[in-house]
């Protein structure tokens, strides 16, 4: 059977029916191995050559595990001061209203030095994508508590674990943008296994098509491992957060045409 | 008899060996070496025969180091 495999011969290019796209660089990413980061990075890629606007697309990096975003996506890219993503992509679709912009934040960026940004913009409905990285902790910087951390989650600024009488609720920022006016598409997505990988593509595709209709934002969470800093192995961050975060951020849509989808659809279930 | 064939090339100099592109593939054609890469990564290879190109390995895979074939073939 080797043999005859052997012969067989198929790895020709015109059999290739995937390969890494050259709107990724060929440099290899910084990012943890199994780290969410570079699969969202490949999607979002992906989505701008299939839709052919790579080169009408500004994209607008944020502070975090992702600040290099703009070294890795061959796009014009713009480094934002941390959280302020949103109010630059503001002025760069305001000024090129003809391009699309998207900002690409995790969640401390986004949810927690950036929430008035994040809020503000949503609330004023500009018409840019947001992609947010929700990995509930502050990766870069070593794992420390974020707003979106569990209750119950160990990070290394809550090490017996998030306490909620005293250090707070977690923040479901989507849940709250998807409330504004502003925020016409929110979707909450994940990319541990292939299916939710094509459907964060999907998702994104669909966030990029809005941008043509001047709808207001399109909002697309990304539930994400940081195995490193949840001090776990990649296959079991992915377990843990299929048992931990999906409860608390469950997957699937939650606001479509700017209609809040019914919380009973909005569990994803596959 | 046409039948659809699959094929996979592992960057494994680019691997990192995070394991997650084992269990989304149905037909457990990849398992880690045993080896190291020039980083001191355990890498991704193809242990048989059985890959019928569903792409799978490499869409799940953070670092894209996966390509992957298929063509329909002919066996008798
Ligand atoms: C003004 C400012 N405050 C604080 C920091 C330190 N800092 C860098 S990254 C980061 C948090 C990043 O967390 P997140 O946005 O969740 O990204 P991740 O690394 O988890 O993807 C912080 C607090 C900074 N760089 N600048
Ligand atoms: S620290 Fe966490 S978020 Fe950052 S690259 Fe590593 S796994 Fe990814
Ligand atoms: S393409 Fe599909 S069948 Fe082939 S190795 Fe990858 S996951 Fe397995
Ligand atoms: S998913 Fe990619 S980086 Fe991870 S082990 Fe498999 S081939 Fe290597
Ligand atoms: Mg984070």
């Amino acid at each position: 059977m080797e043999e005859q495999f052997e012969k067989i011969e198929i790895r020709k290019p015109e059999n290739i029916v995937y390969k890494k796209t050259d709107l990724l660089v060929d440099r290899p990413l910084s990012y943890c191995p199994g780290c969410g980061h570079g699969t969202v990075h490949r999607m979002l890629m992906e989505v701008l050559e299939e839709m052919n606007i790579y080169e009408k697309t500004i994209g607008v990096s944020p502070v975090g595990c992702s600040v290099l975003a703009y070294d890795f996506l061959n796009i014009d890219m713009i480094g934002a001061a941390h959280g302020r993503a949103p109010a630059v992509a503001t002025a760069v679709k305001r000024l090129w209203p003809d391009h699309f912009v998207f900002t690409y934040q995790g969640d401390g960026d986004l949810a927690a030095i950036g929430t008035a940004e994040t809020i503000h913009a949503c609330n004023r409905g500009e018409n840019f994508t947001i992609i947010f990285i929700n990995n509930g902790i502050y990766g870069m910087t070593g794992g420390q508590m974020a707003p979106t951390t569990l209750p119950g989650m160990r990070s290394s600024t809550s090490p017996y674990g998030r306490d909620v009488p005293t250090m707070g609720h977690p923040l479901k920022i989507t849940e709250l943008v998807a409330q504004l006016p502003g925020v016409h598409f929110v979707t909450r997505q994940a990319v541990h296994t292939p299916g939710n990988v094509r459907k964060t593509k999907k998702a994104l595709r669909k966030a990029f098509e809005l941008q043509k209709e001047n709808k207001g934002v399109a909002f697309v969470e990304v539930v994400s491992n940081c195995n490193s800093g949840w001090k776990m192995t990649p296959v079991q961050a992915n377990k843990w957060m299929e048992e931990h975060m999906f409860p608390f951020y469950p997957l699937g849509d939650i606001k479509v045409d700017g209609k809040l989808v019914e919380k009973k659809e909005m569990v994803d279930k596959e | 008899m046409a039948k659809i064939k699959g094929d996979i090339v592992i960057n494994t100099e680019r691997c990192k060996g995070c394991e997650v592109c084992i269990a989304a593939c149905p037909f457990t054609v990849i398992a880690m070496s045993k080896d190291v890469n020039s980083k001191g990564y355990h890498f991704a290879m193809k242990v048989n025969d059985e890959c019928t190109g569903c792409t799978n390995c490499a869409v799940v895979c953070p670092d894209g180091v996966i390509t992957v074939y298929r063509a329909k073939v002919t066996t008798e």
